[in-house]
């Protein structure tokens, strides 16, 4: 029997016993697990991990981009010491230190960071919770995904300690930049690269099959398509996006691979000429074809990035306004227009590359019709808050303030949207600026509200409010501070690319120096926001021994059926099969007893 | 709780868990498979004229065996159909028969592989010489007196690689000649002539291996791909004939739908190479 714990089974011929197994060891409790909450956690811990270790990747990067060619203080002796004296040589950030920086700092935060913490961890633990299921449909495939992520991310740092240094051509990895190796030492950091992306490829295929199948199959009885929360859809949706964009990027690593390893030319077009010298190279190849099969997966993947952020500030702000959502089913609707036109705006990354007009129109067209339906979400947890009485927490004060912050970057999105003005644009800051406020006050916010918001579920105790609310208005400052100055720097014309912050840049074209000045700002307000992680890396450990004890399985007195388990939900998750009686967001229904109706009551 | 649907199908879908896992799998291998063929139409189309000296065309065509590229299609088809019957059996409470069927399914899969071997070793040894002169011409190599081997990669030649050996000379043995389609002229002017080659005359030289053509490149990277998922395929349907037929005893009803998911999948690979056939031999 496929059972969600093989050792659980010690005698196989009593099948009606499902909990009666003996204390499991360490390896099969917290390694090995095939417990999708456990597993929840293993993605989340590591995420976390990870998203702090591309958060100081950064912090250093800014440091160079402010104070070019300066020594790294503090740090720089450590980067010496690690990375050896021809790669950071007196803790200087070189040119390609910052680019292996680059790429990794966007590899990580995307791959290894945001999207593992919102599918893996949030989409693992809470998913089957919310729809009544005892596990995932397929827990040894979801212990297999994790262990392929982990695997992917184990190669991935391990590319700084090749010969030469980790990948160099940014997180897209654009060929031929990508493609021209060194022929001595053909495993490179690219092609670490490509072979942590293959596994982190696998872990997604194994993780979206799980995910859907699911949601497909094992919703409880009552659970309806329309009674599932917005946060099932927005991890429905996003299952799809992961499903079906990977595989193409997972042909194109194959590809580059092969360019790299068996000097083959999928990516290099004839003549190409490196440092004066022409390739041996049989040529014939096309660099287009890869910036196809990169955004094709880049884009979808930005919304991957988004969607499970709304399903998580939706159950934020529904559990803490009281009131009905306002709109869920144009939400419903709306993820997964979402879903479906993200497959169709890929080419908007690249209209620098000198595509027809017809084709532009085309995929600004489609580029404007996706940002409808995510407009009408936004605006209709906009509305929602109409009339509620909001509990400001610290859950809830992220989850509000992800609304304006998405906003922002939402709205500097549409002028990349447009041919005209994204030619302009596209390699200057404000690129980075727009990105950085859709991910990091966007889905970042989010990632903290659920946090906050699921914390006592998952250890039984609450985060402290005091400390939470410091992270929350420190996070909000500093945010701003970094980004948006990127904005006007953008503006004004200030290359993305360059290592020295753009000195050489408005040296050369007489820029404005003034514009210079504000990656100092930028700098110190990293800093700040490092600063203001902290009282949450406390809180976080803390309160899983010390903090407020969870006065009753539903503290929030939320109506979604993950607060109807024992805190923290065993094995199996339900004492009694759940039955979902009713909507997912009845809040204050007139005549109901109190001011919430779960889902899971039959009264 | 136990996990609901394992083999029993759900009322309102009416699928249980595996088949609805295997049919999202299978979607996704759709989009994998899908950009490689994409790829191929986008090289194809964009590949600038006169780049394969053989043939007048952009691209090389006729290079590949179709005879054995046919008898490999009725091989996977024929494995297709016994794995259906495989299944059959089962429903039809015959173990005995199906374990036949299951085995003959395997046995078609290493044979395709086995074939599919034969066709790289030949490619492998197979060269594309460009002389001083501007000509060009196409055959298997002989150095030494000794055909390339696929397995030993120190056999695969260049022109740098014979100078340092300081061989002077190689045996070309021509292939017939073809016209502007590609296909073979059926009264050539060198048929099986076999030419010695002064290697002071070659300019460039590459056997039909990725780094040579992006046709081959292309080639390669499809069918090994495809031959990795046969050779998936297999092993796991082997399992199931053998050692993971136990379960018929155990759990009847969930074997079945083992057989079934597995079946489906290797109808997959089947309709792969249904796709990969016309579009690399023939076209």
């Amino acid at each position: 029997m496929q059972s969600t714990a093989p050792h659980a089974h010690t005698s196989a011929t009593d099948s009606s016993h499902g909990h009666a197994h003996h204390e499991p060891g360490f390896f099969s409790k917290y390694i090995f697990s095939t417990d999708h909450k456990v597993i929840g956690i293993q993605y989340g811990v590591s995420a976390l991990l990870f998203l702090l270790f591309g958060f100081l990747l950064m912090l250093v990067m800014r440091y160079q981009l402010a104070n070019p060619g300066k020594a790294v203080p503090l740090v720089g002796p450590l980067l010496e010491y690690v990375l050896g004296q021809d790669v950071a040589k007196g803790g200087v950030v070189g040119g390609d230190l910052y680019n292996s920086f680059g790429a990794m700092h966007g590899t990580i935060m995307v791959f290894l960071a945001i999207v593992p913490v919102l599918f893996g961890a949030f989409g693992n633990y809470v998913t089957p919770l919310q729809i009544g299921a005892p596990d995932m449909a397929f827990p040894r495939l979801n212990m297999a995904s994790f262990h392929a992520y982990f695997l992917g991310g184990v190669v991935m740092i391990a590319s700084f300690f090749t010969p030469g240094g980790s990948a160099r051509s940014g997180w897209t990895s654009y060929s031929p930049l990508a493609s021209i190796t060194d022929p001595t030492n053909l495993f490179d950091g690219q092609t670490y690269w490509l072979m942590g992306m293959v596994l982190l490829i696998t872990s997604s295929l194994l993780g979206s099959v799980n995910f859907i199948a699911t949601i497909i199959q094992l919703r409880c009885r009552g659970m309806s398509w329309m009674r599932m929360p917005f946060f099932v859809w927005a991890q429905f949706v996003t299952g799809f996006l992961l499903l079906l964009a990977f595989p193409p990027l997972e042909a194109a690593g194959l590809m580059q691979l092969m360019d790299n390893l068996f000097g083959s030319s999928f990516f290099l077009p004839q003549g190409l000429v490196v440092s004066g010298t022409p390739l041996q190279v049989s040529g014939g190849g096309s660099p287009l074809l890869w910036q196809h099969l990169f955004w094709f997966l880049g884009h979808p993947e930005v919304y991957v990035l988004i969607l499970p952020a709304f399903g998580i500030v939706t159950e934020v702000i529904s559990n803490n306004i009281r009131k009905p959502l306002w709109g869920y089913k144009s939400m419903v609707y709306s993820v997964m227009s979402i879903g479906f036109l993200s497959f169709i705006v890929w080419a908007h990354h690249m209209y620098l590359t000198g595509m027809g007009t017809k084709v532009a129109t085309f995929f600004q067209t489609t580029t404007m019709m996706i940002s409808i339906p995510s407009v009408i979400i936004l605006t209709a947890l906009f509305i929602s808050l109409w009339g509620g009485s909001i509990r400001f927490n610290s859950a809830s004060l992220f989850a509000l303030s992800f609304l304006p912050m998405f906003g922002i970057g939402g709205l500097t999105g549409l002028p990349l949207g447009f041919n005209a003005s994204d030619i302009f644009l596209h390699d200057s800051y404000y690129v980075i600026g727009h990105f950085h406020y859709v991910v990091a006050p966007g889905t970042m916010f989010a990632v903290f509200a659920g946090i906050y918001y699921w914390f006592p579920k998952i250890t039984g105790r609450h985060m402290n409010e005091l400390l939470g609310k410091l992270h929350w208005a420190g996070s909000l400052f500093f945010m701003n501070c970094v980004f948006a100055p990127m904005f006007i720097q953008g503006f004004k014309g200030m290359s993305r690319r360059m290592s020295d912050g753009g000195t050489t840049y408005f040296g050369g074209l007489g820029g404005d120096p003034g514009v210079l000045k504000l990656n100092n700002m930028i700098f110190w307000s990293a800093i700040g926001l490092g600063i203001c992680q902290i009282p949450f890396i406390i809180n976080f450990f803390s309160s899983i021994f010390m903090g407020k004890r969870a006065t009753s399985d539903n503290p929030w007195q939320a109506t979604t059926l993950e607060w109807s388990t024992p805190t923290p939900p065993p094995h199996g998750n339900f004492l009694q099969e759940p039955v979902a009686y009713r909507g997912p967001y009845e809040y204050s229904v007139p005549g109901a007893k109190s001011d919430f109706s779960p889902q899971g009551d039959k009264n | 709780m136990e996990i609901p649907y394992t083999y029993k199908a759900r009322p309102d879908t009416g699928l249980y868990n595996a088949k609805v896992g295997i049919w999202l799998f299978l979607a996704s291998e759709i989009m994998l498979f899908g950009a490689l063929f994409s790829a191929y139409i986008l090289l194809r189309v964009s590949a600038p004229v006169g780049f394969w000296p053989d043939v007048g065309l952009a691209w090389p065509r006729g290079l590949l065996n179709i005879p054995i590229g046919t008898f490999n299609t009725a091989v996977l088809i024929t494995s297709s159909v016994t794995v259906v019957l495989a299944w059959a059996s089962l429903k039809m409470n015959n173990f005995a028969r199906f374990r036949v069927y299951m085995v003959i399914t395997v046995l078609c899969a290493f044979a395709f592989l086995g074939i599919k071997s034969f066709e790289y070793n030949d490619k492998f040894s197979h060269y594309v010489i460009r002389l001083q002169d501007g000509k060009a011409l196409t055959g298997h190599i002989e150095v030494d007196g000794k055909h390339p081997r696929f397995w030993n990669f120190s056999d695969q030649w260049s022109v740098a690689k014979l100078a340092t050996q300081k061989v002077t000379k190689i045996k070309v043995e021509m292939d017939p000649e073809r016209d502007m389609n590609g296909h073979v002229k059926a009264h050539g002017s060198h048929d099986h002539e076999v030419r010695e080659v002064a290697v002071s005359d070659i300019a460039f030289m590459g056997s039909y291996t990725p780094a040579t053509h992006p046709f081959f490149a292309v080639y390669f990277l499809i069918t090994a791909l495809h031959g990795l998922h046969v050779l998936g395929g297999a092993l796991v349907l082997g399992y199931f004939a053998f050692p993971g037929a136990k379960m018929w005893k155990s759990n009847p009803e969930q074997f079945i739908n083992r057989i079934e998911v597995g079946g489906l999948f290797w109808h997959f690979v089947d309709l792969v190479w249904i796709f990969l056939f016309p579009v690399v031999y023939l076209l």
